[in-house]
């Protein structure tokens, strides 16, 4: 019964790698990028939702509600003033100035917050501790699923938005060709812009889950952006309906992991990865021949 | 029309460089100790700095986790130490070990692109940080310490350590401009330059850049092993952290990423930040984390390369260079 | 007839190589010109300047009597300029009717997907398939459609029949003259002078990267075209 616990728990988990990876998985296939500092904006955004509940009191679920239309701006400004210039330079370059992004954006937090860890979990109400015991051995938490229903939905929301509406296929057609889309009437850049914007509030939507579920500081950015990548990479890059599964595997493979021994729980994830990336890209040999 | 490799400039500064090496030899013998640790400091930067250029300049491989050979070349010396072999010789054996390490690592972390790469690495010094907190032997996650060196008198230990760092700096910067000065370097640069021409000329493009991957395993390791004997203490989450490569990343933009010269003034550059702000504190990181961005962005090239630019400068001799003769009347 | 397009001391660049050399041509409203010449003559890169997607190194382009120089290639879309690109580049996850509304940029006029379906009567059938499953003579169509959609006042071509059998390109011609019939202006791109020759009213040759001839279709002797094709006789 265990097992199946650890698997139902994973599944829960997973679903939160999912939304967490969702933006880096919307940038990666629309400009090819991968922002080095998604985790720290997720971060941010649960920073920001904190500041509100602080000062006015509210809910950390409407306090996110609030803070929500800050982070698309951020996405806005982050596109145009960093991204689009990196995006022209190489393939190098995006991963160094999101690197260097991602730096400051911890050391600023720091400055702002104090390395103090900190939780939205008092904040958001009877959702944080309700659960379901179905039998002795076997738990359904009301936020895993909770979390679990809005991973799917925004998974799904977003593959109906990228199928069914025009500016879902402008963004298709600017992933897939860019050029091509600003001959035909599309301005690539706005798509870009949107994308990032869309990417930046998935990710602070991350970073609400990540502050209710368990405590963040400054530096929590760096550890969401691995789980993240992990996520995208497993599921196959480029594919939304693949993040969300590479999501959920890797969260699996966590609480799995856990099983075996507690501190194996984020190295199971990390070899999950490993195996990902050798099986996709091995058939190396070995040349022993001098170069 | 003619192809110089050696200029004037880099005849000169070549001797320089040699006389120089020559003075830094004396350097414990005239020091304190603590100028001497400080140098060995700058020492490590700069070979932190030229072996992720050497990857990300001439390889087009983008690390964000070179700290998984710091990691070993530190740990490494530790547990060498701890099985009865003397200091000095486990240090050298555990550099070796980081660049054997890093053979079987570049079979797979080769075959990626791009961020796949950046932090695909990054992934496996996460892995071998986890592997080294599971073991008690190595202080699991509360670190340890290199007491073997305590037998020597720190005045000596010191100066070895500074000796150490020398003969490390002086041997892998040779590699390099041997290798870029190399028939390899040529293709090389080619890589540097495009990847996939070079691929469509004929370049073994997945051997050199194994090359350089496993001669910057075996830098960072020399690093690793470096600080260790500086510090004398390691714990794994100091060791293993991305802020290693935050730093080279910092230098090697700052001082030009792609030319030999360039991480050498970045090093000079960030040790001198380091010995002027020595609070640390966020500030100077986020002044870090911008300036580095702003590089990436504005001037990929960095210091040297504008130096170049402007000036014609160059001090190493590792390229060629065309120079127009005046048709005969 | 009105001016509409004006390209002036036109000059384009990769890095050291010089595509477009100080070129200056003018195409009034209603008017088919084929841009004819050898391959690497500057003709794709020069309609691609026009169209918005290569900033030229010096010259301006004026359209409708503003200058467009620096705007952006969608910005152009919107003023009435499209370009079916060589290649036809279509977005192939996308299936024939997205590409076709993706491309519906502001502009009002006859073009919608039911007019372009019925001038490519083909694409009925595979309306609904993906672009990357169809035949190369459908992708044009589509490609073609695609930039039909906008309601174009000047219409680029660029060699909408390479890589095409003969009949699907006679079929490709027959669905551009009754585009050409409603009175668009139209720039093509052509490497069968025959077919150029039919088909334009005027023809300008590119060598080199530079304008050596221009001329009505019909006054034109064929042996005269082929020469400065070629590039056999400079003019003076």
């Amino acid at each position: 019964m265990t097992i199946v616990n650890a698997v139902l728990q994973g599944i829960f988990l997973g679903a939160f790698y999912a939304v967490l990876a969702c933006g880096l998985s919307i940038m990666f296939g629309v400009m090819r990028i991968i922002n080095l500092a998604h985790g720290d904006l997720a971060v941010l955004g649960a920073y920001a939702t904190f500041v509100i509940v602080e000062q006015t009191g509210a809910s950390a679920l409407i306090a996110f509600v609030v803070s929500l239309p800050l982070m698309i701006v951020l996405g806005y400004v982050l596109q145009l003033t960093v991204l689009e210039r990196s995006l022209k330079a190489g393939i190098l370059t995006p991963l160094l100035a999101t690197f260097g992004l991602s730096i400051v954006v911890q050391n600023l937090l720091q400055l702002a917050f104090s390395p103090d860890v900190r939780s939205l979990g008092g904040s958001a109400g009877t959702i944080t501790t309700a659960s379901w015991q179905v039998t002795s051995g076997l738990s359904v938490s009301a936020l895993g699923l909770l979390v679990l229903l809005v991973a799917v939905l925004l998974f799904g929301g977003l593959q109906l938005f990228l199928s069914r509406t025009r500016v879902g296929w402008m963004m298709r057609a600017t992933a897939e060709d860019a050029d091509a889309a600003e001959l035909v009437g599309i301005d690539s850049r706005a798509v870009y812009a949107r994308a990032t914007a869309l990417a930046v509030a998935t990710a602070a939507l991350g970073g609400l889950f990540l502050g209710i579920r368990s405590v963040f500081d400054p530096v929590s950015g760096p550890t969401q952006l691995i789980f993240a990548f992990e996520a995208v990479v497993i599921g196959g890059m480029g594919s939304l309906r693949g993040t969300l599964l590479g999501g959920i595997a890797l969260g699996v493979a966590q609480t799995v992991g856990a099983q075996i021994h507690p501190q194996f729980a984020v190295m199971a994830g990390h070899l999950l990865f490993l195996a990902v990336l050798i099986v996709r890209f091995g058939g190396a040999r070995l040349r022993l021949r001098p170069v | 029309m003619q192809v110089q490799r050696w200029t004037r400039t880099s005849r000169w500064f070549g001797a320089a460089f040699c006389v120089l090496v020559v003075v830094l030899a004396f350097v414990p013998l005239v020091f304190d100790p603590d100028i001497v640790q400080k140098l060995t400091t700058l020492l490590i930067l700069v070979l932190l700095a030229v072996m992720w250029n050497a990857l990300a300049g001439y390889g087009g491989l983008l690390s964000v986790g070179q700290q998984a050979f710091i990691g070993i070349g530190a740990y490494g010396t530790v547990f060498f130490a701890g099985q009865g072999i003397s200091p000095y010789p486990a240090m050298l054996l555990a550099t070796v070990l980081a660049g054997a390490i890093s053979l079987p690592i570049s079979l797979f972390a080769l075959r990626l692109r791009a961020a796949q790469f950046a932090i695909g690495m990054w992934v496996i010094a996460e892995v071998i940080s986890i592997v080294v907190r599971l073991d008690q032997n190595l202080g699991a996650g509360t670190g340890i310490s290199l007491i073997q060196l305590n037998q020597y008198e720190p005045n000596f230990r010191q100066a070895y350590t500074f000796w150490l760092a020398l003969a490390f700096t002086v041997i892998f910067l040779a590699a390099l401009f041997f290798l870029l000065r190399s028939p390899l370097g040529a293709s090389l640069r080619a890589i540097r330059d495009d990847e996939d021409a070079a691929r469509s000329l004929g370049v073994r493009v997945a051997a050199r850049k194994r090359l350089l991957f496993v001669l910057a395993g075996l830098g960072c390791g020399a690093a690793g092993v470096l600080i260790v004997a500086n510090t004398l203490f390691i714990e794994p989450t100091s060791i293993f952290s991305v802020q290693w490569s935050a730093y080279m990343i910092f230098m090697v933009l700052v001082g030009g990423l792609g030319t030999f010269e360039g991480p050498i003034l970045g090093a000079i550059l960030l040790f001198a930040i380091q010995t002027t702000f020595t609070q640390g504190g966020p500030w100077y990181l986020v002044g870090l984390g911008a300036t580095a961005a702003l590089f990436a962005l504005l001037l990929p090239r960095g210091l040297w390369g504008v130096v170049e630019e402007r000036l014609g400068l160059q001090l190493i001799a590792v390229g060629f260079r065309v120079v127009e003769k005046k048709p005969d009347a | 007839m009105s001016l509409l397009l004006e390209v002036s001391g036109l000059d384009c660049r990769y890095g050291l190589l010089q595509a477009v050399r100080g070129v200056s041509l003018e195409v009034a409203a209603g008017e088919t010109v084929a841009l004819i010449g050898a391959n690497g003559a500057g003709k794709t890169t020069l309609l691609r300047a026009v169209a918005g997607a290569h900033r030229p190194h010096a010259g301006r382009v004026i359209f409708d009597r503003s200058d467009i120089t620096r705007m952006p290639a969608h910005e152009r879309v919107a003023r009435g300029i499209a370009l079916v690109p060589e290649g036809r580049r279509l977005f192939p996850s996308l299936t024939v009717e997205e590409n076709l509304r993706v491309a519906a940029a502001g502009r009002r006029g006859r073009w919608n997907v039911r007019t372009v379906l019925e001038v490519f009567p083909l694409l009925q059938a595979r309306r609904h398939m993906p672009a990357a499953t169809l035949s190369g003579g459908e992708q044009q169509a589509v490609a073609i459609g695609r930039a039909l959609m906008s309601n174009p006042r000047l219409l680029l071509l660029d060699e909408v029949s390479l890589g095409l059998a003969p009949v699907v390109v006679d079929a490709v011609y027959r669905s551009l003259a009754d585009v050409i019939g409603e009175g668009a202006t139209v720039v093509l791109v052509e490497q069968d002078l025959t077919r150029a020759l039919k088909v334009a009213g005027r023809v300008i040759c590119m060598l080199e990267g530079r304008v050596v001839l221009e001329g009505e279709a019909a006054s034109l002797d064929r042996d005269h075209v082929v020469s400065a094709y070629f590039g056999l006789r400079r003019p003076a």
